[in-house]
């Protein structure tokens, strides 16, 4: 289980990121946390992953713990090899490295081959699409199919925790339905996901719990069936325009969230 | 004809030996970030204790140890000085290669004074001739070793985890690190293996027709820094075809001296960066680079 506990990270010292967060991801459950840009989502990803340093943050207080492990100032590497695996936000697969060496690329930490193999049967198995296309540059591919070779490359390290970061980024609707079958598809298999998403509605379909995140704290938690309905999430997140009275469903709410104009 | 044979081969014996010395530039900077101005020490290095430790331990011993040496003060340069400044600008990088050259060129260069280091190769000085056209066993000897090298490093590059994670790393470091690829393990191999293919460069290219090991010899691996660059410092076959084009150029351009002798004496020396810069001009990333490279 992933415990996250008043983490409070800055930038350069200066610029506060999050701002007291405490989360939980338990085990075999899928968790979302939603949040409009600059909330926090990408930096609580990256204190969980171990990139926070290179890109000069730092974790000023509180602790991300995973299982008995402490989190937050390892190496990426070492994360992964505890178990906890990042597809990063934007897909970042190797253009210049066939499908076949992106999968070998995500193995690396892997050291087990039986189990490397097993992984890669599973991936093939999952996106038939990547076995026709094994020998292909990943430049080549379509944008969803980058995506399914991310997250494939991902579980190419048998994760217990996949960390997704804004999976639907840039994707055609369709796409996004999927994708979404395919994180309940891992989920099913015996992998816990944590899911960072702008989209709402494919997050909260699949999520088992739910996180909103607003300029670094959490500002609504509870399941994500009861998260889709609260009013703040049907207005912000899932654009359903409501001037009706205000009806708060029994979710916990620190603060009342307004909308953002220009 | 028989002399343009002669340059032909002997030209790429030693474009051979170049494309050693920039593969290894090319990789470091792949792994690293780092336009390591470190390789000529190294190279000098190389041929030095390969010098020395042959009058105590044998020749073949000798090799073995020199290139280990220097494969390992490869190491120790990016464990001490290259891996800690990882993220820092690649210019401030770049100077303080400059700076542990001079060190180390200084120090070899006290030691070498103003002796020429004799290796005592065994194939000696003899040349083997086909035909009319001849050629010292050293280069011939080199030319094969090269190849072979060269050969077993793009396999290793495009078939071995070392080269998907060397290529993982270089294209994406920040992706690679979240694949579980150790950048630091990918970087310190990267120089191992740099420094031991400068060292095996040394040993031929202090034998025939070079008189042996001399402060000298430090200039000769500078001509791989063109070779790197025209290829395209991020691309392993661009070091490859701009090593070879360098010893040609250089060999023709000796060779044809007399011809060229409105050009000035030794133009041979000088014709390494002349192609280099023709070559940039007309592609400002090299043969073979990336054209985002441009823009760091």
């Amino acid at each position: 289980m992933l415990t996250i506990d008043a983490l409070h990270v800055t930038y350069g010292g200066a610029v506060q990121a999050l701002r007291g967060i405490s989360m939980e991801v338990p085990d075999g459950k899928v968790v979302a946390v939603l949040g409009s840009n600059g909330a926090g989502k990408t930096t609580l990803l990256r204190t969980i992953s171990g990139t926070l340093r290179l890109h000069r943050g730092k974790v000023e207080s509180g602790s991300v713990r995973y299982g008995d492990s402490v989190l937050g100032n390892r190496d990426p590497a070492q994360t992964v090899r505890l178990g906890l695996v990042q597809v990063p936000e934007g897909r970042h697969i190797f253009g210049r490295l066939t499908v076949e060496e992106n999968l070998r690329a995500g193995g690396m930490g892997n050291k087990d081959k039986a189990a490397k193999a097993r992984a890669r049967d599973r991936v093939y198995e999952m996106f038939p699409v990547l076995e026709e296309r094994s020998a292909q540059r990943g430049a080549l591919l379509s944008g969803g199919e980058q995506q399914m070779l991310a997250i494939g490359r991902a579980l190419m390290a048998s994760p217990q925790l996949l960390l997704l970061d804004e999976p639907s980024l840039g994707l055609a609707p369709r796409i996004i339905g999927q994708i979404g079958e395919v994180i309940a598809e891992i989920n099913r298999q015996g992998t816990s996901v944590l899911l960072v998403e702008q989209n709402a509605t494919m997050a909260l379909g699949v999520a088992d719990l739910a996180y909103v995140l607003d300029v670094g704290e959490v500002s609504l938690s509870g399941s994500a069936k009861e998260l889709a309905r609260t009013d703040e999430v049907q207005r912000l997140y899932l654009g359903h325009d409501s001037d009706e009275p205000r009806q708060r469903a029994g979710v916990a709410s620190g603060k009342t969230l307004s909308r953002w104009t220009a | 004809m028989t002399q343009f044979l002669s340059l032909l081969l002997n030209g790429l014996s030693l474009g051979a030996l170049y494309a050693l010395i920039a593969l290894g530039f090319v990789i470091i900077f792949k792994a690293s970030e780092v336009v390591s101005f470190t390789h000529g020490s190294l190279l000098l290095l190389g041929a030095y204790s390969i010098a020395r430790l042959s009058d105590r331990i044998g020749f073949l011993p000798a090799v073995l140890a020199g290139v280990a040496l220097t494969a390992a003060a490869a190491f120790v340069i990016e464990r001490v000085v290259i891996n800690r400044l990882r993220g820092a600008p690649v210019i401030s990088l770049a100077i303080v290669t400059i700076g542990i050259d001079i060190i180390l060129l200084t120090e070899l260069i006290r030691r070498i004074g103003s002796d020429i280091l004799n290796v005592p190769h065994p194939w000696g000085g003899k040349s083997f001739r086909i035909g009319d056209v001849g050629i010292s066993q050293n280069r011939l000897i080199a030319t094969a070793v090269a190849g072979v090298l060269i050969v077993a490093f793009f396999l290793a590059f495009k078939y071995s985890s070392w080269g998907v994670a060397m290529r993982a790393s270089a294209e994406d470091g920040e992706t690679a690190a979240l694949m579980g690829i150790r950048l630091g393990r990918v970087s310190a191999l990267a120089w191992i293996v740099a420094g031991a293919l400068a060292a095996v460069a040394a040993l031929f290219l202090v034998g025939a027709p070079t008189p042996g090991v001399s402060a000298a010899a430090y200039t000769v691996a500078l001509r791989a820094f063109p070779a790197a660059i025209l290829g395209g410092l991020d691309s392993t076959g661009g070091a490859l075809v701009g090593g070879l084009l360098i010893g040609l150029a250089e060999s023709f351009a000796a060779g044809y001296q007399d011809q060229l002798l409105f050009l000035g004496r030794g133009f041979g020396d000088v014709v390494p960066y002349v192609v280099m810069i023709a070559v940039l001009l007309v592609r400002p990333s090299g043969l073979f680079g990336t054209k985002e490279l441009t823009r760091v």
